[in-house]
């Protein structure tokens, strides 16, 4: 294989990818003691599609993201320990455990916040766009919203006034084949949901969302296309999640093995390990050292969230307003 | 003597002074300008009711007219304001809120607290309310209540052009987002309003009427009606204190106690429907908390329980009027003389 | 010969369109002089009492207590001489038909304040009557031309009476330049330059009385006499306090207190008129106009200005009220200058004691003119 990424890149896309997947899979674990509040729904399998749209955007990029959120963050810059402790509810959360799992944002890195509302985060990157072309900038805007998301009327009025208003905006329709418990292929009524693109006089395509080198081509070509003022683009990318809904959802309405053979057969990062090998692009010893480094950010991160403390009682009434008399 | 201009063109100057002064503000919205994209006049319209008429062609680029779309534009608005810009959107008519309601409720209110005091949404909605149009049960109600129950956002209802003009300049430089309210039915009102630029605090309700007897406190257009009672009111011997209440998020809560620590009466004015309105909202306010100093029941004059009716012989039963407060008075103040 | 007079709401000032009758003063059937007060009136802005313009007997109290009433509208009936009460009634009558509330109001053709560009800045200055030597009114920090509302009528009944807004007050341009004195009295006499005046008689208030001083110091040519009321620049003592409690108070309860301390009676200080006041300090502009010219009249708690050598090159008139709790009257000890100070007067004398100081202005005046200096 060939490609225009240079080591240090490749090795960056590698390092977020895994990051994710051990942020995710050690919550799995986690979430299971009980020790984590509320409800978290885990990214793991979609990795390749954050990091190969990531891979093209800088701090002043805005993005937005949604419920399944942690892989957009790690992807976008947010610290991964800050992440953590938000989980956990701590003082010390980039939210300052006022938004959890669902709300994790992180303005100066460009991250518009994972969203609880579905389809909720595409009018406001319409507007981080078309904040980016009043102010005369080349930054552009992307949102990620699901199969279940992409039937939203918020995206579709996002997608119309991005169009009419030539925004450099990029919506991407992260499919994993089911909205909560029920599957794309039923309520989603097109083929492709890339297909609504024609809809909005916009291009759409519809990628391997397993394939991290597919979604950073496709990807790059939206965001180029944006960046030089030609518009938004819909990008579909096709892939799965490894853990159900959220954490606890026992997945009865999936096949059985369904997610098994995908992690055998099509997993990202293993394809990802699997091709920069033999096209000796990277070395094993340098996936390596990423993969021991990765494992202790996420034990050190869980180590100190844990025992961080806790928001306190006046925490409760500050930040509702900037000033309010 | 100080010009006198309309509400409207109070709102208008408001809007072209502040963009003069500061090229972050933009103004989005349904035919804000009027006529994007047709064959005939830009600017044609300036807005439903022509309050944004004339910005278009002195701030081309800045004044966009949306497509029929209000959480597109309206989200659109929200995450233009977390980007450093100073959008002031217009939402037509209030009833509107059904079609956008997360973009205000989820998002634009929640931000600062869920991303932990990062975020800053400096977003100004501009909305119609009111009855008296004959514009019935979809475009002719109030919500304020709404508004005012929902964390983090500010609301604002002036009953003047002078404070239209201030409260809306407060709006925009304000870094929160905020709803203001214009009533309709004020649009063509005039007073006096300074042509230098000067904000209105937000929070600071306004006594229009100092009196002893019994406060009447009010917002917007009740404002008018209140202070025609209390006129009709002084001639009977009652000396009502109004209290404009201008913002009904924040709310002054001191000058409301204040003024009834003094009266020991309280008659609240409120165009919205009853339940869970400002209305009952200030009357639990002082029970709570000035029940020692009250001498006679609470008394709340407020459209009934129904969506605003068509026919006008049934509007006119709906809106409060002035007899409707006097009756109000006369009955709290039933109890003086044995008192 | 008997005279049957309608005794009316006054319009005091340039907004005022009607006023809340407070109390009689005078009984039915009393005698009262030309001068005498009547009774009181509060209006949105300001409380007075309501002067008698003849003398007779007040025959008829038409406006009953708490009742408020237009500008013009009937308020009393005084008789000179004899009159039945049927005469009085038929009076009443006419006057209740023909009286058009407002008529003399909004569409009042009458005189009202200009607007002048002066080197790039708004000045609004108010002109009444004509003949004499004209009269320049000039009010003091924090104030505008309606400071001399209840003067300015009577002192123009025979001259020509000028009141302005000083740069960064009223509906003058609010920005200032250098922000010292000079900028303001060459501001004065820029506009006497605009309206073709070589000589002037001059009266300031506190801090306008400096800027008279300045100005007669500047260009004593052009001041034929100076009116010095509660006047800054005769003394170091100030109530700095005052000055920067007012500069910074951004509400009615932050103001309330400041205000207070300008009048002999605080009940003057109403709502409406912290409202009012509150409405000048949020222009753009003012509250940086305020904090240039407070530290202009003042630093380490004392005067900057020190003109009391000014006072003997001029006739001068100072006026003072004993109880003034922003500049003491002992300013005026030693001068060489005619004195009043007004016992029980605080520190806004030309509205609490309007008639009595329109009386010593006048007289003042006259003096003047007629020793023929």
């Amino acid at each position: 294989m060939s490609t225009h990424l240079s080591t240090e890149q490749l090795l960056h896309a590698y390092q977020v990818m895994r990051t994710i997947r051990a942020f995710e899979e050690r919550l799995h674990v986690e979430f299971a003691t009980g020790e984590i509040p509320g409800f978290v729904h885990l990214y793991a399998g979609e990795e390749a599609s954050a990091a190969g749209v990531m891979a093209h955007l800088r701090d002043s990029d805005c993005i937005a993201s949604n419920h399944r959120g942690h892989g957009h963050c790690i992807a976008k810059g947010v610290d991964v320990y800050g992440m953590m402790a938000e989980i956990y509810g701590k003082k010390t959360g980039v939210c300052g455990g006022k938004g959890g799992s669902m709300h994790i944002a992180d303005l100066e890195k460009g991250m518009l916040g994972a969203n609880g509302i579905v389809g909720a985060g595409a009018p406001l990157v319409a507007g981080a766009a078309l904040a980016a072309k009043l102010k005369g900038t080349d930054d552009v805007a992307v949102v990620f919203f699901g199969d279940g998301g992409s039937n939203e009327g918020a995206v579709f009025e996002a997608m119309n006034l991005a169009s009419i208003m030539n925004l450099p905006c990029i919506f991407v329709a992260e499919n994993n084949g089911y909205a909560e418990a029920t599957a794309s292929n039923w309520s989603v009524a097109c083929d492709h949901i890339a297909d609504r693109a024609a809809g909005f006089g916009m291009p759409g395509v519809t990628i391997d969302g397993y394939d991290f080198f597919a979604v950073y081509e496709a990807a790059g070509a939206a965001i180029a296309r944006a960046r030089s003022g030609q518009g938004p683009s819909l990008v579909e990318v096709k892939l799965t999640r490894y853990y159900g809904h959220f954490e606890g959802d026992a997945q009865t309405y999936r096949a059985p093995d369904e997610v098994k053979n995908l992690r055998e057969t099509r997993d990202c990062l293993m394809q990802f390990r699997e091709r920069t090998l033999r096209a000796g692009l990277l070395s094993a010893e340098q996936l390596d050292q990423i993969d021991g480094q990765v494992e202790d950010l996420i034990e050190d991160s869980v180590r100190r969230a844990k025992s961080d403390p806790k928001p306190e009682a006046a925490d409760l009434l500050s930040d509702v307003y900037v000033s309010y008399p | 003597m100080a010009r006198k201009i309309t509400y409207q063109q109070a709102i208008n100057e408001a809007l072209a002074q502040e963009m003069r002064r500061d090229t972050s503000v933009f103004i989005i919205g349904e035919d804000v300008a009027g006529g994007a994209g047709a064959p005939g006049a830009e600017d044609a319209w300036g807005g439903v009711l022509g309050v944004t008429k004339g910005l278009y062609p002195q701030f081309p680029g800045r004044v966009l007219d949306a497509p029929l779309s209000e959480i597109g534009y309206v989200g659109a608005a929200v995450g233009a304001a977390t980007q450093g810009l100073r959008p002031v959107c217009e939402l037509m008519f209030v009833d509107f809120a059904g079609c956008c309601l997360d973009q205000i409720l989820n998002q634009a209110a929640k931000f600062r607290y869920m991303f932990g005091g990062k975020a800053v949404t400096p977003l100004v909605m501009r909305t119609m309310v009111g009855a008296g149009l004959r514009a019935a049960a979809q475009h002719s109600q109030m919500l304020t209540s709404l508004w005012t129950h929902i964390p983090g956002l500010k609301v604002v209802c002036p009953s003047s052009p002078y404070d239209a003009k201030g409260l809306l300049i407060q709006a925009i430089r304000d870094n929160d987002p905020v709803i203001f309210c214009e009533h309709k039915l004020l649009y063509s009102m005039q007073g006096e309003v300074p042509e230098e630029l000067y904000t209105v605090p937000f929070g600071e309700a306004n006594y229009l009427r100092d009196g002893d007897d019994i406060t009447l406190v009010t917002y917007g257009r009740m404002v008018h009606l209140a202070m025609d009672a209390a006129a009709s009111l002084a001639r009977q011997g009652i000396d009502c204190e109004v209290l404009d209440l201008r913002t009904t998020s924040p709310l002054d809560e001191d000058s409301i106690l204040e003024s009834v620590e003094k009266t020991g009466r309280l008659v609240v004015i409120d165009e919205a429907n009853p339940r869970c309105s400002m209305a009952t909202d200030i009357s639990a306010l002082v029970a709570q908390k000035a029940f020692a100093a009250l001498k006679g029941p609470i008394e709340m004059v407020t459209a009934p329980h129904t969506p605003v009716p068509f026919s006008d012989a049934l509007e006119d039963l709906y809106i409060p009027t002035a007899a409707k407060i006097e009756a109000a008075v006369h009955k709290v103040m039933a109890g003086r003389n044995a008192a | 010969m008997s005279q049957i007079h309608t005794l009316t709401m006054p319009k005091w000032g340039l907004s005022m369109t009607e006023g809340r009758v407070d109390a009689w003063l005078v009984e039915e059937g009393a005698q009262i002089n030309k001068g005498d007060e009547v009774l009181d009136v509060e209006t949105d802005k300001i409380s007075s009492s309501v002067e008698a313009p003849f003398s007779g007997v007040l025959r008829r109290q038409i406006a009953k207590p708490d009742e408020t009433l237009p500008v013009g509208a009937l308020l009393a009936v005084v008789v000179e001489g004899e009159a039945s009460d049927a005469d009085i009634d038929q009076v009443v009558q006419r006057f209740q038909a023909e009286f058009i509330p407002g008529g003399d109001g909004e569409q009042d053709s009458g005189p009202t304040p200009q607007k002048i560009d002066l080197d790039g800045r708004t000045l609004r200055y108010f002109e009444l009557g004509q003949g004499g030597t004209p009269l320049v009114l000039v009010h003091g920090f924090g104030g505008d031309l309606n400071n001399w509302l209840f003067n300015h009528p009577s002192l123009a009944a025979k001259r020509r009476v000028i009141a302005l807004d000083l740069p960064g007050h009223g509906e003058s341009g609010k920005t200032l330049q250098r922000g010292d004195l000079d900028e303001l009295s060459q501001t004065v006499l820029a506009l006497l330059d605009h309206l073709d005046i070589e000589r002037v008689h001059l009266a300031g208030h506190s801090m306008g009385g400096a800027v008279a001083l300045n100005l007669a110091r500047l260009a004593p040519s052009r001041v034929h006499s100076l009116s010095l009321l509660a006047s800054a620049g005769l003394g170091r003592d100030i109530n700095a306090d005052y000055l920067l409690g007012f500069v910074e108070a951004g509400n009615r309860n932050a103001l309330k207190p400041q205000l207070v301390q300008l009048f002999s009676d605080p009940g003057l200080v109403t709502r409406q008129m912290l409202e009012d006041m509150l409405k000048f300090k949020r222009l753009e502009g003012v509250d940086s106009a305020l904090r240039q010219l407070a530290q202009m009249i003042c630093e380490n708690g004392q005067q900057r200005h020190d003109l009391r050598a000014v006072v003997e090159q001029h006739p001068s008139l100072l006026l003072w009220g004993a109880e003034d709790a922003i500049i003491p009257a002992t300013h005026v000890d030693g001068l060489p200058a005619q004195v009043k100070v007004l016992p029980g007067q605080g520190h806004m004398l030309q509205m609490e004691a309007a008639e009595e100081v329109n009386q010593c202005l006048l007289a003042f005046l006259q003096s003047v003119e007629q020793s023929g200096r």
